[in-house]
């Protein structure tokens, strides 16, 4: 190595963002560039399905910092920069700009919305994961009356609310029988299903769309089960795809993400943060790959503790998301697969705030707020202190 | 050091009054309070901590 270290990263969105901060407050003097496709300053997606949606935020409301704020911390920042190829031999990530060399990268190119099965390209429907898609998405609604959300995700859930505080008429299509919400979606079905529909919002469940109908603008649907639905909008949501395909031919395992050890690394002084990445458990469960904010800025301030400091850290993270619903604040902490029930704690469901234990065989596994965060917070910390499989754990290797 | 917080833009998540109890609380809907606009000396790390972590990014520190 000559001079200064330099750590490229790739993606300027929050897990790439939050690399570059915690790499400068960690004491990094390297070079620091990160290279996002988007032309955009950066910015946060929670608020695209919330604020942004419902008109209470201007697009611009939902950035992540001022442009003085990565000059200040020595951040090159390089926007509309899309990287097309990686060569680990010689260091270089290519871009449609030029080779960018590092001693290390960071992978943090997130995920792009599915597109639903064969529909075709009609206008009036739309997806949901960028600010250009949000532009677009309110621009769509104008005139608009009847929607037909495609998903029965948390991500549909937020739209399908969303749309219906702006005065549409909605209509939720899910492929399962009950609602999603990710791991902790059958043990609040039926939560989430009233809510719903208390608000307005019609559920056609175990249902696919088959067939859009409309000529050049979309009019309605046929659903999988015969029945048709009215609509001049059209919103889908029905999952992601890692974006690794400029991984192409790199000796990296990337099917369902970029495969990293505990600490985030794919190969050496290669690391993946955020949507994009699947990291290795560290008490040796399978790996995973998690889509919630908060997830990725823990693997990013991870990752740079490791290339600052040259220790890895594999710190274990446990998974926190929230959501917003028919204003309803929704939070999950824990690891809730195969969770089977839920103990109440604080609150009373029955007025629809609560906070409650979720437990597998009896062991509690996680903690679910639902529209109670601050008592959230401290059944969480309790939590956290009283489980001997949660916390931060550090691995020095 | 002073602490500004963008309450519209916050979640609720309590991430900072987790890593900073001594800085920040939450009213009954969740949102942030700070207690101390002024952050004391020694107590500058779990400011910087609780920032970074803030899921909603509605914490700036002003040095
Ligand atoms: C509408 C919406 C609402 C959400 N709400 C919540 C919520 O309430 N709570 C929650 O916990 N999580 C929520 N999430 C999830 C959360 O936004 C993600 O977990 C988070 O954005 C992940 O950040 P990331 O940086 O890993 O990936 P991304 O935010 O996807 O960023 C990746 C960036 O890399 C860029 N990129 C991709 N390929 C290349 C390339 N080859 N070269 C250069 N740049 C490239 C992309 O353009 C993008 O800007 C929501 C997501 C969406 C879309
Ligand atoms: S960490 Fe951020 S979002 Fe969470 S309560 Fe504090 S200010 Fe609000």
């Amino acid at each position: 190595m000559t001079g200064r270290p330099r750590t490229v990263i790739v993606g300027a969105s929050i897990a790439g963002i939050s690399t570059a901060e915690a790499l400068r407050r960690a004491g990094y003097d390297g070079t620091i560039t990160v290279a996002g496709e988007e032309p955009h300053r950066p910015y946060n997606r929670p608020p695209l399905s919330k604020q942004v949606l419902t008109g209470q935020w201007a697009p611009e409301d939902a950035s992540i910092a001022p442009a003085e704020t990565f000059s200040g911390l020595g951040i090159d920042l390089l926007l509309g920069v899309r990287a097309t190829g990686l060569d680990t031999d010689r260091r270089r990530v290519r871009t449609e700009a030029g080779e960018l060399a590092y001693d290390s990268l960071v992978i943090a190119t997130g995920v792009a919305a599915r597109v639903a099965g064969p529909l075709p390209p009609l206008a009036g429907v739309h997806t949901l994961r960028t600010l250009d898609d949000a532009t677009a998405l309110r621009a769509g609604l104008d005139g608009a009356a009847r929607a037909l959300v495609v998903g029965g995700g948390v991500l549909g859930g937020e739209i399908a609310a969303g749309l219906a505080k702006r005065g549409l008429t909605v209509t939720l299509v899910g492929r399962g029988e009950q609602l999603c919400f990710g791991q902790v979606g059958p043990l609040l079905a039926p939560l989430l299903a009233d809510l719903h529909r208390t608000n307005g919002v019609r559920l056609e469940l175990g249902r696919d769309v088959v067939e859009l109908r409309g000529a050049d603008r979309v009019t309605g649907a046929v659903l999988s089960d015969g029945s048709e639905v009215a609509a001049d909008l059209v919103v889908t949501a029905v999952g992601s795809r890692p974006r690794v395909e400029w991984l192409a031919g790199a000796p990296l395992r990337s099917s369902d993400g970029v495969e990293c050890d505990p600490a985030g690394r794919a190969a050496p002084d290669v690391y993946a943060v955020g949507d994009v990445a699947r990291w290795a458990d560290a008490s040796g469960g399978s790996s995973t790959r998690v889509e919630h904010q908060q997830h990725a800025i823990e693997q990013a301030h991870a990752v740079a503790a490791t290339i600052a400091t040259g220790v890895a850290r594999a710190p274990g993270i446990v998974p926190f998301f929230w959501s917003e619903l028919h204003g309803t604040r929704i939070q999950a902490y824990g690891r809730f697969d195969g969770a089977s029930s839920l103990a109440v704690v604080a609150g009373d469901a029955a007025d629809g705030r609560f906070v409650a234990l979720a437990t597998r065989d009896g062991v509690p596994v996680g903690v679910v707020g639902w529209n109670l965060p601050r008592a959230f917070r401290e059944v969480r910390a309790r939590f956290a202190s009283t489980s001997a499989d949660l916390g931060e754990r550090q691995l020095v290797p | 050091m002073r602490i500004e917080v963008n309450e519209p833009a916050c979640v609720g998540s309590g991430q900072c009054a987790l890593v900073a109890e001594d800085l920040f609380d939450q009213d009954d809907d969740g949102i942030v309070i700070v207690l101390a606009d002024h952050v004391a000396a020694g107590l500058e790390d779990a400011a910087r901590r609780a920032a970074a972590l803030c899921p909603a990014r509605a914490i700036a520190l002003v040095e």
